[in-house]
């Protein structure tokens, strides 16, 4: 009886084929028809043929598959570089794509000297090498003044002192006379700045993060702009300020802090 | 659900009832123009959620949103009022691919420092000082130098914070803006085609310095230009001046718009909102066009010549121009930048698109006639027009160029041709005045992108593949069989080719089920391909295509960096010993420094990079028509809304 209700859900073809099969021992019988059924149960919901070989839950004609060509099987990840079955179109020449080209590598080139392109603060070697000095003559307009009245106000540099002047006005008489680059007398101003300096910072408050970033920015912006003459710089630039602090301060800053 | 059982061989899906409770029976939601809603459900679900400004929670959040298309992850910004809520170029949802290319695009332009606040404000959307330099690591005044070049270029604006007036200022990066540098040969080329050497040189100008004034480019343009001539003579500035006024009277350049006060009254350029003298800063930042005095010059007199620059003291004279600019002349014309109007070029690059199509389609008669359709809708047509003002046949007729003349029923000949003709360029709107006539840009821009499409799927797959995408476009949706047969190709080479496509996302795959339980063997399986979200696709492929581009030229150059800091030095040496008068063999001494091999291996250096830029220009011309498909159904789709939904 509990055969028969099993059987009653499986293709009637297998079982058939069991009770064609297993004529022998009932007690086999049972066992070997239950283990055989199993495998029709799923194979019925597989779609009807199964028993055990590999069938698909749909139809498989519908997608143009048929049993014999089944697309290959994947082993493993794609090629990093796939073969190319088709090459690809030449590019266009011409005149116009030349001038384009040219015209591209020449704002490239350009647009990296402009005071534009922002350059990472490079920790200053302790000579400057030779290079340096023709590199900086190629530098477009060193510095540029957004004009505030389109920016917002806090991204002005911000300054110690109560005269808030744009930074390019402040640059004015240091450029000026920084005509006549000594490279000597400016290494000899740059360590005593850095004798300086460190003396301050014991001083300051401010994190030393910051201090130091904005004195090596300093001693930077000093050296762009080629110092002058003198041992006594009319501007400093002191901690936390960026730039061009006030030109009529001295340069016994140790005493302010 | 209400549905009639299958008959015999009907294979349409129109029987099935559009209301269906199922969610799979019909586009997926990712191309039912969900995109299309993104912005609003986008505003509404963030306007409400105060989240903290994490950039990862922000990525979270957005992921569960979104759907992710192609395995590329769309990032979004915060939309909160309505500063953030702008259209157009800053576009809430930039995909990795984009600010990989920003990213790469500033780091050549602009240097590091800026790359990476630009890239930090890409992902992160709208963010303020602090927060910048926090998560950057970047000193405080790197950053600020950064936001400045940033904000001198358009590419990041600022605005009042989230919580109102008080707040600290926020800054957002536009990722459409920075993907422009890729155009910049393009807009200077034009230029130079339409002005002359003297509107290149200023659109050059006005290019690198993001704004400027009237009178600084005039000054700097003629000098340049003075540099370049013969001894003794110099460029007048009337000369750059008149060529300025043609640029600003066509609409190339235009003014920056004014900057709203924060925290004070909105000025009121905005026409939309009336603004209030109480209203904060609320109503969306004035855009370039909204100001009426946008086109109009300012009323300067610059006479002068061009200086001529002595290479011995270049630096001097430099530093002494700009000592005078800062001291004493203030032409009058302070305050009024100028900047280039992307938007003017782009309607000329699609004009050109046009005519080109229908040049290589047609003829040249036809082309010109499009062509002087096009110049007399200048000025009527707004940029986002799905079509150009009805002209009719006896104005088109007269404003032909005078080379071209054809007689009246030739001409009435070549525009029923050109409505006839099933690329839809030019349409019929009414018979009056002989006969009105439109030029479809939308759907011109549309059968552009997909001729691209094609194009795409023709050289990378060969032509048979092509015929099948070709076929599924204009037949929407076949089963397996059905392509079979229509396309005239074996069923085992069929499939593979589809299947070759699925994989690659150009082709889809849409189940229409015919039972409630989508059972697969009574499920149809229909191909389909859909213009717009491939069109996408392809576009993200240009991005990445771009980038790789750039960084392979970086590779290059940075593998051979010794030779080419050599051949630098060399050169360096020869123009001054050259400039000082050296004798033929010392010449040839310095030149042979570089050897036979390094003279090769430089050659091909050059080659390569040479090749590799002028394929990133090609390639931009693409992401050019692909672009502006996906903008012109954007604005297609925003009308239809507004028309339709009241509520949105």
């Amino acid at each position: 009886m509990l055969r028969k209700q099993r059987v009653s859900f499986s293709n009637n073809a297998g079982l058939k084929k069991i009770q064609n099969r297993n004529s022998g021992t009932r007690n086999k019988d049972t066992v070997i028809a239950c283990w055989k059924q199993q495998p029709t149960h799923s194979a019925d919901m597989a779609g009807g043929k199964g028993r055990g070989i590999a069938a698909f839950s749909f139809n498989i004609e519908s997608l143009g598959l048929s049993r014999g060509n089944m697309p290959q099987t994947r082993e493993g990840p794609n090629k990093l570089y796939p073969d190319v079955e088709f090459k690809p179109v030449p590019l266009k020449e011409g005149e116009d794509e030349d001038y384009m080209l040219a015209l591209k590598q020449e704002i490239r080139g350009t647009m990296r000297l402009l005071p534009h392109n922002i350059k990472p603060l490079a920790g200053k070697g302790d000579v400057e090498r030779y290079k340096e000095r023709y590199q900086r003559q190629n530098m477009l307009d060193e510095e540029w003044t957004p004009d505030w009245q389109l920016f917002p106000k806090e991204l002005m540099p911000q300054k110690k002192k109560l005269n808030v002047k744009p930074v390019g006005a402040k640059k004015k008489p240091i450029k000026v006379s920084s005509k006549e680059k000594a490279d000597v007398l400016s290494k000899l101003d740059e360590l005593e700045k850095k004798d300086v300096k460190s003396d301050e910072e014991k001083e300051e408050k401010k994190t030393t993060e910051e201090g130091e970033e904005e004195e090596i920015e300093g001693e930077e912006l000093e050296e762009e702009e080629l110092e002058e003459e003198n041992d006594y710089i009319a501007s400093y630039f002191e901690d936390g300020d960026d730039f061009g602090a006030g030109s009529d301060e001295n340069m016994d800053e140790g005493a302010t802090y | 659900m209400t549905e009639e059982p299958m008959r015999g061989n009907r294979r349409s899906f129109r029987h099935l009832p559009q209301n269906s409770t199922n969610s799979d029976v019909g586009p997926p939601a990712y191309q039912r123009g969900w995109s299309a809603n993104i912005p609003s459900c986008n505003a509404q679900l963030f306007g409400k959620i105060n989240l903290p400004v994490s950039a990862e929670i922000r990525c979270v959040v957005a992921l569960a949103i979104t759907c992710v298309w192609d395995s590329e992850v769309v990032l979004r910004g915060f939309s909160r009022n309505s500063f953030h809520d702008l259209k157009g170029c800053f576009a809430k949802h930039m995909t990795a691919q984009e600010v990989r290319l920003c990213g790469l695009l500033l780091q050549e332009h602009f240097g590091e420092v800026v790359e990476r606040i630009g890239t930090h404000l890409l992902r992160g959307g709208a963010q303020n000082l602090r927060t910048i330099a926090n998560e950057t690591n970047t000193p405080l005044d790197l950053v600020k130098k950064s936001l400045c070049v940033l904000v001198q270029h358009g590419a990041c604006e600022f605005g009042s914070g989230r919580r109102g007036p008080g707040s600290p200022v926020e800054y957002r990066a536009s990722c459409e803006r920075v993907l422009r540098v890729l155009r910049y040969p393009r807009y200077i080329y034009t230029a130079k085609t339409l002005y002359g050497d003297t509107g290149e040189l200023i659109v050059e100008e006005v290019l690198q310095r993001g704004h400027m004034t009237m009178s600084n480019t005039v000054k700097t343009v003629a000098d340049r230009l003075t540099h370049n001539m013969e001894e003794g003579r110099s460029m007048e500035y009337s000369e750059v001046v008149s060529a300025f006024s043609k640029l600003v009277e066509t609409h190339f350049l235009q003014r920056c718009p004014p900057v709203a006060e924060m925290g004070t009254a909105a000025t009121s350029t905005t026409p939309a909102t009336p603004s209030t003298p109480a209203a904060p800063a609320s109503t969306s930042p004035p855009t370039a066009e909204s100001n009426p005095d946008c086109y109009k010059l300012p009323h300067v007199t610059l006479i002068g010549r061009g200086k001529r620059r002595r290479s011995s003291d270049d630096s001097e004279e430099q530093r002494g121009g700009k000592k005078a600019k800062m001291d004493s002349e203030s032409c009058g014309d302070e305050g009024i930048y100028w900047l280039v109007n992307f938007e003017r070029f782009h309607q000329h690059f699609r004009d050109q698109a046009i005519i080109s199509a229908v040049a290589s389609k047609l003829d040249q008669t036809s082309s010109e006639i499009v062509r002087t359709m096009l110049r007399m809708s200048e000025v009527t047509t707004t940029q986002t027009a799905a079509y150009t003002q009805p002209l009719s046949a006896n104005e088109i007729f007269r404003s032909l160029p005078p080379n071209y003349s054809i007689s009246r029923p030739i001409l009435d000949q070549y525009l029923s041709l050109l409505v006839d003709d099933p690329m839809e360029f030019v349409g019929k709107s009414g018979d009056s005045g002989g006969g009105m006539y439109v030029v479809n840009l939308q759907r011109a821009l549309a059968n552009l992108a997909r001729a691209t499409l094609e194009s795409v799927v023709q050289e990378r797959f060969g032509s048979r593949s092509a015929r099948i995408f070709r076929l599924l476009l204009r037949k929407r949706h076949l089963e397996q069989k059905q392509v079979e047969d229509f396309a005239m190709i074996p069923a085992k080479e069929a499939k593979d080719m589809l299947y070759t496509l699925l994989s690659e996302n150009l082709v889809q795959l849409q189940e229409i089920p015919k039972t409630p339980d989508h059972a697969p063997s009574r499920t149809f399986y229909l191909y389909t391909v859909n213009q717009l979200p491939t069109a996408r696709l392809l576009l993200q492929h240009c991005y990445k295509t771009v980038a790789n581009l750039i960084e392979r030229r970086l590779f290059e150059t940075k593998e051979n960096k010794r030779l080419l800091e050599k051949s630098q030095r060399i050169e360096a040496i020869l123009a001054s010993l050259q400039a000082s008068g050296a004798e033929p063999e010392q010449l040839t001494e310095v030149e042979e420094m570089i050897t036979a091999p390094e003279r090769q291996q430089l050659e091909a250096l050059r080659h390569h990079i040479n090749k590799l830029d002028s394929t990133e220009n090609q390639v931009d011309e693409t992401v050019f028509l692909l672009e502006s498909y996906i903008f012109s159904t954007k604005t297609k789709r925003e009308r239809g809304r507004e028309g339709g939904e009241p509520g949105g």
